[in-house]
């Protein structure tokens, strides 16, 4: 009858070091959000930023949320995409509501 | 409770018994969780991360469209937005992009305001005269240079212009300033050689949040040529970036799914003729079907539980302690300049149980439901095989 205890162990022992991991994940959330985020805000705010700088290979994945509407990624999901990144960017949700007026 | 406790001590012995099957199983199984956790952990955090952030963002902005593109917008167009009820102010925004032939990378250069101070994110200061810029961490360390030395970019003249770095951004800000070059506004018009009287995009602020999708429908009905993009857009584009339904989700998450569907296929096709063998025998030592089951219950449990949690802890270590090392040159793709990620360990319970749930109970299916097979075979035929 060791082995069981062995295994029910290494389980308990797992399941603690992920305890410890989640409540490291809420303090440091906690500790960044209060120590980093309001100075980040204060970047993105006077520096009137709109996009994250993590794809810098090309305009429409350098700034997703300003490129232009025809882009592989936001107008057909399986359009054929030249940047490695923009296979990784998902298409975009169309317009939550849309009005088109026809005029002559 | 005891019998459950013998049963589970014979099931461990079994699969001591077939240690390196069992063992390659488990490293298997870990690396596929390892795999689809880690990009859960990472889409998930860096989704709350430009949504946390990017609430500073302005909340529309107004792009001019000319044939279909992204063109310079006008000047005049800002005193007919100011003019629009609800709007707050309306300011033109002076950007763009750089490739720098020297390094292969591209920099965004952004003109501010020569009266900027206060950044904590920034050590040294803003450009506040002509001839001087701040840059971003990542141009810091392509470039090799740093406060107090100088940088040559090429400008629209095909000229060399000199500038004095006076600011780098510390590496915290990373994900949002690692390729930026922020020049004096007068610096950068002269520098991309901008019309007079036009910018890139005018950047709006509204006084009433709840009605800044009104204020870009004005704008749209006021300036027909214009494109604008609203705050909540933005976001929403991160939130689309990163979710399940993105490339990198599909691309690699499906990978990972695929190798655990072949495993659990593997698994649940057919048992071997040695565990057979062994159901038969403990049939004809008096064992009953239910017992085999629990026994075969224990052993999925075993290995997927042990699985799981060893998993689930290497993409902890692995995206948030080490920075997704594995992971980012797939996220990098060709750009020369990527930042360095520092994961803010945003962990959402419900993903950890959700994928619990899909691969434990999977992987327990496919040792029980084959051994129930076997189990309920006569056992003399089952040990004859």
């Amino acid at each position: 009858m060791i082995k069981h205890r062995f295994f029910i162990g290494v389980t308990l022992l797992e399941v603690i070091i992920l305890s410890i991991f989640f409540f490291y994940s809420l303090a440091s959330v906690q500790t960044r959000s209060r120590d980093e985020m309001p100075a980040k805000r204060q970047l993105v705010k006077l520096l009137e930023l709109t996009d994250l700088a993590i794809w810098t290979e090309a305009r429409y994945t350098r700034h997703p949320s300003q490129a232009d509407l025809f882009t592989p990624f936001q107008e057909f999901p399986s359009s054929l995409e030249h940047f490695p990144a923009g296979s990784i960017i998902a298409p975009l949700k169309s317009a939550e509501s849309t009005t088109m007026i026809f005029g002559r | 409770m005891i019998r459950h406790l013998k049963i589970l001590e014979y099931a461990l012995s079994s699969l001591v018994r077939r240690k390196f099957k069992n063992l390659s199983i488990i490293v298997v199984y870990t690396l596929t969780i390892s795999v689809l956790a880690s990009i859960l952990f990472l889409t998930h955090s860096l989704k709350l991360e430009a949504s946390n952030i990017l609430l500073e963002a302005p909340d529309v902005i107004v792009q001019k469209i000319s044939a279909g593109r992204h063109d310079l917008i006008p000047a005049e167009y800002i005193t007919k937005i100011r003019d629009i009820p609800g709007v707050g102010t309306a300011k033109p925004r002076y950007w763009g992009y750089y490739y720098d032939a020297l390094t292969h990378s591209n920099y965004t250069l952004l003109g501010s305001d020569s009266n900027l101070t206060g950044l904590s994110l920034l050590k040294g200061s803003m450009p506040s005269d002509s001839g001087q810029c701040a840059i971003g961490k990542g141009v810091s360390d392509v470039r090799l240079t740093g406060i107090g030395r100088e940088m040559i970019l090429v400008d629209s003249k095909n000229t060399g212009v000199v500038f004095t770095i006076v600011g780098v951004f510390s590496s915290e800000s990373s994900l949002l300033t690692n390729d930026l070059v922020i020049l004096e506004k007068e610096d950068l018009i002269k520098f991309f050689g901008l019309k007079a009287g036009s910018a890139t995009d005018i950047a709006v602020k509204v006084h009433n949040e709840n009605e800044v999708q009104t204020v870009a429908g004005k704008i749209k009905q006021l300036l027909p040529d214009t494109r604008p993009i609203t705050k909540s857009e933005i976001i929403r584009t991160y939130d689309t970036v990163f979710n399940w339904r993105s490339g990198m989700m599909l691309t690699i998450f499906s990978s990972a799914l695929i190798a655990f569907c072949i495993l659990a296929w593997d698994k649940a096709t057919g048992i071997s003729a040695e565990e057979k063998q062994e159901i038969g025998i403990l049939k004809a030592i008096g064992w009953d079907t239910g017992d085999i089951l629990v026994l075969k219950f224990w052993e999925g449990i075993v290995v997927s539980l042990t699985s799981f949690l060893l998993g689930i802890i290497a993409a902890f270590i692995h995206v948030f302690f080490l920075g997704a090392t594995i992971l980012a040159p797939v996220i990098k793709g060709w750009s020369v300049l990527f930042p360095d990620f520092r994961f803010v360990p945003y962990i959402d319970l419900y993903q950890i149980f959700v994928m619990g749930f899909l691969t434990i109970a999977p992987y327990i299916a496919s040792t029980v439901i084959p051994s129930w097979k076997a189990s309920v075979t006569d056992p003399e035929n089952v040990m004859r095989g």
